[in-house]
């Protein structure tokens, strides 16, 4: 039997084992999240789907539903929190969206302009870390990675190739590639890996595919992602 | 820099640190008399460097930020180049004429930008006119008609990039072998309706550029006038030519010095001076040496080399332009009427452009082999534009060199100002209508410094006077507004 949350004062109905992102997502509900992705085990790395269960913060991604649950969701000082996350994985990495391939497909970027983020805030860390182009089809970017370990679990689990890992301390943490070499031209990835796809921002990127949409075309151009997860 | 205790205070004086701000210094001898002007640009970007390890098909990308004015032209060059890189040495025919149609909307949109929003308010209202007047919402004021032809033609230009790039600025259009989308056939008929009324206004435009000349003629030929070479691309025919051409050099009499240069190799006839006080370049044609080679580019040069121009109204003012300067044409404030020149050509050409069927074809793209060097030259509004990049065999940019018109233009520039400055600076002070001149002087060439003006027209700028000891006798600021 359907049990109830309520989330920004929304009665939700749930089934017994439902984390609150998935419960949410089945009610047309938006969560704001990077790390996860529908299909795939949540880690609840990124701090993006943090909400209010009942005064006290928790992942949405990681928190099951139970009943008396009465949760804030798009409130402004979740959202507050939220925008400081994302401003967070931006200063911590090296994000030039004016040129960057994935903008208006991105969904760091989407998740920004849907948190009304209209500067980075903190201090840019600018750290050193490497551009991989050496595979024919696909190219690494680390100064996009979010380090959302979504294309780690993509490879192992769906593309059977465990190509990828995470790997270091703290802000040296970074994406590893599984070669003798550690760059990708020594690996069998290829474009139509699932671990391309699921990269939720310019990380993995295809090469043919190069600007393939002008402006105003793009994914996000038209549709904000809150929108976009409930388009039939 | 001052240091307290064991703090030190820098401090960066906004003018020469705030892009787009120009700063003249002004040199006497011992006997109080001008010997040099120069022109201080802050152009130094950077962007050379930091595209360094960059992969090469991010590069048009990234340069188009190099200016808010004409980002196209960068954007195309770098196209350009990156074309060469991935082996690919001819478009299909609906990506090349695409990218003619988008260079054709930039140029027209810069020109118009250039000589309503920027130059109308010196050339309507008086050089030496209240400094409050020269701008463009006066010219709306005063002379509406006029301001209305140019805030309309800048508007067609932004949108013909728009339906090409997805933006009016900054847009997505050149990739690796071709251009990422095709244009719409709604989009080709909204653009053709309007082209008749925007070759109506262009040939007004180049109407009222020229009386405006004429009106005071020995005045507009004297004044900063200097001799120059002229270098630019020029169509196979000998026609003018804004994309893709060969480079002809004329002499300061009009005599051809070189003809049929092949841009890929400018480095075998061009080198670059470098001077301690300048972060800018002096380019030079390297068998001329630095003292005797140098140049002017952009719309005077490119009126003043070509035979003819190809499309029948821009060649019948053509014609009016040469006839009346004799063959070449050096006053730099003759720039404006050739500047208006071009603007006709490229309302003509992007109406026949729109015309042909082939503009909304779906085949964008071709493949080739990857290379190691690419060089994209073309013409930008302000005039001839080099990008070129070296890659390593996984596309990673090692090297870049980029440059601009305005660089080529830099001695120019610098001796166009001393003589404005000689005519109009008399003892050691500065008057407000010696810093006018000087502005107007450096206007003429619509340098690149200019880009953080443009939406009124005003340029900050700083004017030194400085004698033979380095003493700053005076100076002189006039900030935007
Ligand atoms: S990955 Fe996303 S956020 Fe990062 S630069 Fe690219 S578009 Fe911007």
């Amino acid at each position: 039997m359907n049990k109830q949350i309520i989330i920004d004062g929304e009665v939700v109905t749930y089934r017994p084992g439902q984390t609150l992102i998935q419960a949410a997502r089945e009610s047309g509900i938006y969560i704001p999240h990077l790390c996860y992705q529908p299909g795939y085990h949540a880690i609840g790395s990124c701090r993006v789907c943090m909400v209010k269960v009942n005064g006290r913060w928790a992942s949405a991604c990681t928190t099951l539903a139970a009943e008396g649950q009465v949760i804030d969701n798009r409130t402004l000082e979740v959202d507050a929190h939220r925008k400081q996350i994302v401003q967070m994985l931006f200063v911590e990495g090296n994000h030039y969206c004016p040129y960057c391939e994935k903008s208006g497909e991105c969904d760091l970027q989407a998740t920004a302009y849907e948190l009304n983020m209209q500067e980075d805030h903190f201090q840019h860390l600018y750290p050193h870390r490497s551009l991989d182009t050496s595979h024919a089809e696909v190219w690494l970017d680390r100064d996009r990675c979010i380090l959302c370990g979504l294309c780690v679990q993509a490879s192992a689990e769906q593309d059977n190739k465990h190509l990828f890992t995470l790997g270091g301390r703290g802000t040296a943490t970074q994406l590893l590639v599984n070669s003798s070499s550690g760059q990708l031209g020594e690996t069998n990835i290829s474009a139509a890996d699932e671990a391309v796809a699921v990269c939720p921002v310019g990380a993995l990127m295809k090469k043919q595919s190069i600007y393939s949409r002008r402006s105003g075309e793009r994914t996000y151009d038209k549709t904000p992602i809150s929108k976009l997860e409930f388009k039939a | 820099m001052t240091e307290q205790g064991n703090r030190k205070k820098v401090v960066i004086d906004p003018v020469t640190r705030v892009e787009g701000h120009g700063k003249v210094t002004l040199l006497l001898n011992e006997e109080d008399r001008l010997v040099e002007a120069r022109l201080h640009i802050v152009e130094f970007r950077g962007f050379e460097k930091f595209i360094e390890g960059r992969p090469y098909w991010e590069v048009p990308m990234i340069v188009q930020r190099l200016c808010g004015i004409c980002p196209v032209s960068h954007h195309l060059a770098a196209g350009k180049a990156v074309d060469q890189l991935v082996g690919v040495r001819q478009l299909t025919p609906t990506a090349e004429l695409l990218r003619r149609l988008l260079h054709y909307g930039q140029v027209l949109q810069s020109h118009a930008t250039h000589f309503f929003h920027l130059a109308s308010p010196d050339l309507l209202f008086g050089f030496t006119s209240d400094a409050a007047r020269r701008n463009i919402l006066q010219v709306i004021q005063d002379k509406a008609e006029i301001a209305r032809d140019g805030i309309l033609l800048r508007k067609f230009g932004q949108q013909i990039i728009e339906k090409i790039s997805g933006k009016r600025i900054h847009g997505i259009a050149a990739i690796p072998g071709g251009m990422n989308s095709p244009l719409q056939i709604a989009d080709r008929d909204l653009l053709l309706g309007q082209c008749d009324e925007m070759i109506r206004r262009a040939e007004k435009s180049v109407l009222l550029a020229a009386t405006l000349y004429q009106q005071n003629l020995d005045y507009h030929q004297q004044f900063a006038a200097i001799d120059s070479k002229f270098a630019g691309l020029v169509a196979p025919s000998g026609a003018l030519e804004l994309y893709e051409g060969s480079i002809r050099v004329k002499d300061e009499h009009g005599g051809l010095l070189f003809d049929g240069l092949n841009p890929q190799s400018y480095y075998d006839y061009i080198s670059e001076e470098v001077r301690s006080w300048s972060y800018m370049k002096f380019p030079y044609l390297t068998s001329l040496g630095a003292e005797l080679g140098w140049y002017r580019v952009g719309p005077l040069a490119r009126i003043n080399l070509c035979d003819y121009i190809s499309t029948p109204l821009a060649e019948v003012a053509r014609q009016q332009f040469v006839k009346l300067h004799n063959g070449v044409a050096q006053p730099p404030l003759a720039f404006h009427w050739a500047r208006m020149i071009e603007l006709l050509h490229c309302a003509e050409m992007i109406k026949s452009t729109l015309e042909l069927p082939t503009i909304v074809g779906r085949d964008l793209r071709v493949e080739g082999e990857l290379c190691s060097e690419g060089i994209g030259v073309i013409e930008a509004p302000r005039g001839l534009l080099f990008h070129h990049y070296q890659i390593d065999d996984e596309g990673l940019i090692t090297k870049a060199n980029l440059i601009v018109s305005t660089t080529h233009n830099n001695q120019a520039m610098n001796n166009s100002v001393k003589v404005a400055a000689e005519q109009c600076v008399e003892g050691k002070a500065l008057t407000e209508g010696a810093l006018n001149q000087i502005e107007v002087a450096i206007r003429a060439y619509d340098p690149c410094l200019s880009c953080a003006t443009h939406a009124v027209g005003n340029m900050p700028l700083e004017v030194r006077l400085v004698d033979c000891q380095g003493t700053l006798l005076d100076s002189t600021i006039k900030s935007a507004y």
